[in-house]
């Protein structure tokens, strides 16, 4: 098959890069070194987008494309749709890539049927063989794990966040402004409505503090919320079905088969017995942490490290120690 | 208020997954099966959609396997007026079913194309937008909340952080995200009224799959850790564990 490119959806929101951005360019990047080919990056944003677009140069982009128009402070799917077209039509390319975020998995399968070719989502892996893409993927919650490859080029592929971690490399990528219209477009997104406070999404944090049942009550949360603070900004709240069924937190932090899927760094699963649907959202969690007051819970067959005992007196302690060596170094 | 919902027959959540044979699909001896937990969440959609017009119908269509007859029956049992199984062999991917779909869809009247967001077996997440754009539809996926006055759609969608408010015009596709509603139960009358509705089967050819699948695996493992402890005096020692491995 041609050899050609890499290309990486650089996904921005509000005119800000988000992360999930720099971790799509770094996965292309993988992929683009196992194909032997350079890695470019395409993205969409108000005026003055382009000046942060540079900045993926430093993730191995090697040219950006840049589409602004006021109208791209929201996600844009037609238009985000035309960019992508117009740079095929320019260059070959043999993979695209996307975060697999709420846009990213969005505008992937878009892309997919208007370009007819194949879609790997939520990806963990990436490689090549004879030039050719090969993703892994889990299926069936994590259940079981799927190597796949592609009959025709470009491959289509979304990587999970958080498993590729950004990385910076020598270099620069040089940006190159785009012309794409807002319109026509059948949908027109408004905007995003964020709660009270607007929190790190339990999908992209690298620390995670997931509390379950044995919580007691809604107003038992400031227990956890204070672990969260002490572990600092990269740290969010999760919780298990069972408190979201029972109104207890909002659905936006479930975790597990019928929730989100999180990879993060460090997972505390605390109060939760651990059940098959739990975790399928967090057994890819790097390091996972237990806090249950029975010795047999499932939980504790799956994490790293555990404490038996009264989450009530075990968090609080927990956060204060945090705090007492953090102070300290 | 006309609805088009597309269903598909998954193994339950609990069911073990065992690798078959061939390395590159699953054993399916055993392995119990429902309607994918999402898809009821959209049917129950259509159905209130339908019961506040006080008019219009619920068609549910599935590709599948014969079996699949079995979760065409629960949705008629739950109140969809008729149902149609798309009957194929061979291994489709994503796009191929959805040119499926599409192809049987975009042959009937339709406002509304509503899908589960995801399907708990394969995972992809990518069947419904990609309906939309074969169809050239308007689209919102994961969809938690859904207003619909007068053709207009305004829907709120599950994005990282909040809710992203997106709005077009009927006819559209929407994915159906848990919390947009409760699905009922199929009550003991719709289960004998299911017996008379319409089950329609048709023979589809797939075209063949672009995503191939070269092999399936268990999960690497993961070795239960330590407990280090019992109760708040097990704290330090937790502590100095996660800073061994760098993660506080
Ligand atoms: C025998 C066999 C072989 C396979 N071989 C391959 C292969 O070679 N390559 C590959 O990529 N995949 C293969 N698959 C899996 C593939 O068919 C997936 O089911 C397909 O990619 C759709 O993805 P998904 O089920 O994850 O749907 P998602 O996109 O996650 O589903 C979202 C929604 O779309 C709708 N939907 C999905 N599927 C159907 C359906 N069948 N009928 C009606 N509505 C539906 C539902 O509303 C669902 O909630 C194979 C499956 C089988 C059974
Ligand atoms: C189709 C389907 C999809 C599902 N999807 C999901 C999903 O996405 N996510 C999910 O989480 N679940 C899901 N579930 C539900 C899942 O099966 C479990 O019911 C749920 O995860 C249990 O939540 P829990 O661990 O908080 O509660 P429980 O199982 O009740 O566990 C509570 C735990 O708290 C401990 N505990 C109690 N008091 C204390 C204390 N004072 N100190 C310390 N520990 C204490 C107990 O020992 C117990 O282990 C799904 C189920 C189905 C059928």
């Amino acid at each position: 098959m041609p050899q050609g490119r890499v290309l990486a959806f650089a996904e921005s929101r509000d005119g800000a890069l988000r992360p999930v951005a720099r971790e799509a360019v770094t996965a292309g990047r993988e992929l683009a070194e196992a194909l032997g080919s350079p890695v470019d990056a395409f993205l969409l944003g108000p005026p003055g987008i382009a000046r942060e677009a540079a900045a993926l140069g430093a993730y191995g982009a090697d040219r950006i494309f840049v589409a602004e128009n006021d109208a791209f402070v929201n996600y844009a799917p037609d238009a985000s749709l035309r960019l992508c077209a117009e740079i095929l039509g320019r260059e070959t390319y043999s993979a695209i890539i996307f975060p697999a975020s709420a846009q990213g998995k969005d505008l992937a399968p878009r892309a997919a049927a208007m370009l007819d070719r194949g879609l790997a989502t939520e990806v963990t892996g990436l490689g090549a063989e004879d030039g050719v893409p090969v993703a892994v993927r889990p299926v069936y919650a994590g259940k079981a794990i799927a190597r796949v490859t592609f009959t025709d080029l470009p491959a289509l592929i979304s990587v999970r966040p958080n498993v590729f971690r950004a990385e910076k490399r020598p270099g620069e990528g040089l940006v190159e402004s785009v012309e794409v219209a807002p319109e026509p477009s059948s949908q027109r997104v408004k905007g995003i409505e964020t709660g009270e406070r607007e929190t790190l999404d339990v999908s992209e944090a690298t620390v995670v503090v997931s509390g379950g049942r044995g919580m007691k009550g809604p107003e038992n949360w400031a227990v956890l919320e204070d672990l969260v603070d002490a572990l600092g900004e990269h740290a969010t709240l999760g919780a298990s079905r069972a408190v979201v069924d029972a109104g207890w937190r909002p659905h936006g932090e479930q975790v597990g088969q019928t929730g989100k899927v999180v990879s993060p760094t460090l997972y505390f699963a605390i109060g939760i017995s651990g059940a098959i649907q739990h975790l399928a959202g967090m057994r890819t969690a790097k390091t996972i942490v237990a806090i249950n007051k029975d010795p047999d819970a499932p939980i504790f067959q799956i994490a790293d490290l555990g404490i038996v005992g009264d989450l009530f007196e075990v968090v609080p302690a927990l956060a204060a120690e945090i705090r007492r060596v953090h102070a300290e170094s | 208020m006309k609805s088009i919902v597309c269903i598909k027959r998954v193994p339950d959540s609990e069911a073990r997954i065992r690798i078959a044979g061939d390395g590159r699909s699953i054993d399916p001896s055993g392995v119990k099966h429902v309607m994918n937990p999402y898809d009821e969440v959209a049917l129950e959609e259509a159905l209130r959609l339908k019961e506040a017009a006080g008019e219009g119908s619920v068609t549910v269509v599935s590709v599948g396997p014969e079996a699949s007859k079995e979760i065409l029956r629960t949705a008629l049992a739950m109140g969809a007026d008729e149902a149609v199984l798309l009957q194929c062999a061979g291994s489709p991917d994503g796009l191929a079913i959805a040119r499926a779909l599409a192809a049987e869809i975009g042959g009937r009247e339709r406002d509304l194309v509503l899908f589960g967001k995801q399907a708990i077996d394969d995972d992809n997440m990518q069947v419904p937008a990609m309906v939309a754009e074969l169809l050239h539809l308007p689209c919102a996926t994961v969809v938690v909340e859904l207003e619909i006055a007068d053709g207009h759609v305004v829907a709120r969608r599950e994005v990282e952080g909040g809710h992203e408010v997106i709005e077009f015009d009927l006819p559209a596709v929407v994915s159906a995200q848990k919390g947009l509603n409760e699905p009922r139960y199929p009550s003991l009358r719709g289960i004998m009224a299911a017996k008379k509705k319409p089950l329609e089967v048709k023979e589809v050819e797939l075209r063949e799959s672009k995503v191939e699948i070269l092999s399936l695996e268990e999960p690497p493992a993961r070795e239960s850790g330590d407990v280090v402890g019992e109760g708040a005096e097990a704290v330090p020692e937790l502590v100095r564990r996660l800073r061994e491995r760098a993660l506080l």
